[in-house]
């Protein structure tokens, strides 16, 4: 882009009235990204671990899942992946859906105020109802 | 707004210097995610245990390593374009946006690379690590 001084910029996030749509679009680009970067290591980082042996796998476990209780640092990043993780998965349900969501609209479809509005509250919703059941199913399978 | 060379326009360039190839590019690993990546988060939650036993038994089998390659080269090829499209948004100085994009550039291939290279140790080992 050719920088000509300070042209004017349209106006931004401050001034539009907010609406689910906008919401959807901006967690669309923020999942993906957080999906990308913290996922992309931490997807890295677990195939690393587990071709690397029973000992490098049991070091990835106990700082993302399972510390020893004395051990605070390991438990401070015990909180922290675990919020990670579940971000993550919700990441994956929100990117997922309103990528579908994108998919629609590529075909000129869904464009209409009300209908626009209704899916992106879907969307919302459903995102985080599914995290939810896919923990629930995760933590009542094994009792993590 | 011009409309490119005569050879650009064949090849459904315009002035822009690139066609629809990123867009479509997007939109085809985006389908192949949904049925990879939704396989996988699936997959995980079935699996009835999370240690190392349980994590290469599970990726040693042919049925298992086969999607996951392919997860890891269609998911970083995606994960590489919306990374562009981020830091062309939002890196205006030009020296920055190309350091920006050659960096993401050697983290996503970088993560295939190390990704690949284990699930093929994994699956070559028989799960026997």
């Amino acid at each position: 882009m050719a920088q000509s001084g300070r042209r004017p910029l349209s106006p931004h996030l401050t001034i539009w009235k907010w609406g689910p749509h906008m919401l959807l679009s901006i967690l669309h680009r923020v999942t993906g990204n957080g999906m990308a970067i913290l996922g992309g290591l931490g997807f890295t980082w677990w195939l690393f671990a587990a071709a690397s042996g029973p000992m490098a796998y049991a070091n990835f476990q106990y700082y993302v899942w399972q510390a020893e209780a004395g051990d605070l640092l390991g438990l401070a990043a015990n909180v922290i992946s675990r919020i990670v993780l579940i971000g993550l998965s919700w990441a994956f349900f929100q990117h997922m859906l309103s990528g579908l969501r994108h998919l629609v609209m590529d075909m000129g479809a869904g464009y209409e105020l009300q209908a626009n509005k209704r899916w992106s509250m879907v969307i919302l919703t459903s995102s985080i109802v599914l995290t939810v059941l896919f923990w629930a199913w995760i933590f009542a399978g094994r009792g993590l | 707004m011009g409309n490119g060379t005569r050879l650009g326009r064949v090849r459904g360039l315009g002035s822009a210097r690139s066609g629809t190839h990123h867009w479509i590019s997007q939109r085809v690993t985006a389908v192949g995610n949904l049925l990879l990546v939704t396989w996988f988060v699936l997959s995980l939650a079935m699996l009835p245990a999370y240690d190392h036993a349980a994590i290469t038994g599970w990726l040693s089998q042919p049925i298992v390593a086969v999607p996951m390659l392919l997860i890891i080269v269609n998911t970083f090829y995606h994960m590489r374009l919306g990374l562009q499209v981020m830091v062309e948004d939002y890196v205006h100085d030009e020296g920055l946006k190309f350091a920006t994009l050659i960096l993401i550039t050697f983290f996503v291939v970088g993560c295939a690379a190390v990704s690949l290279f284990s699930v093929a140790k994994i699956a070559f080992a028989g799960g026997a690590l």
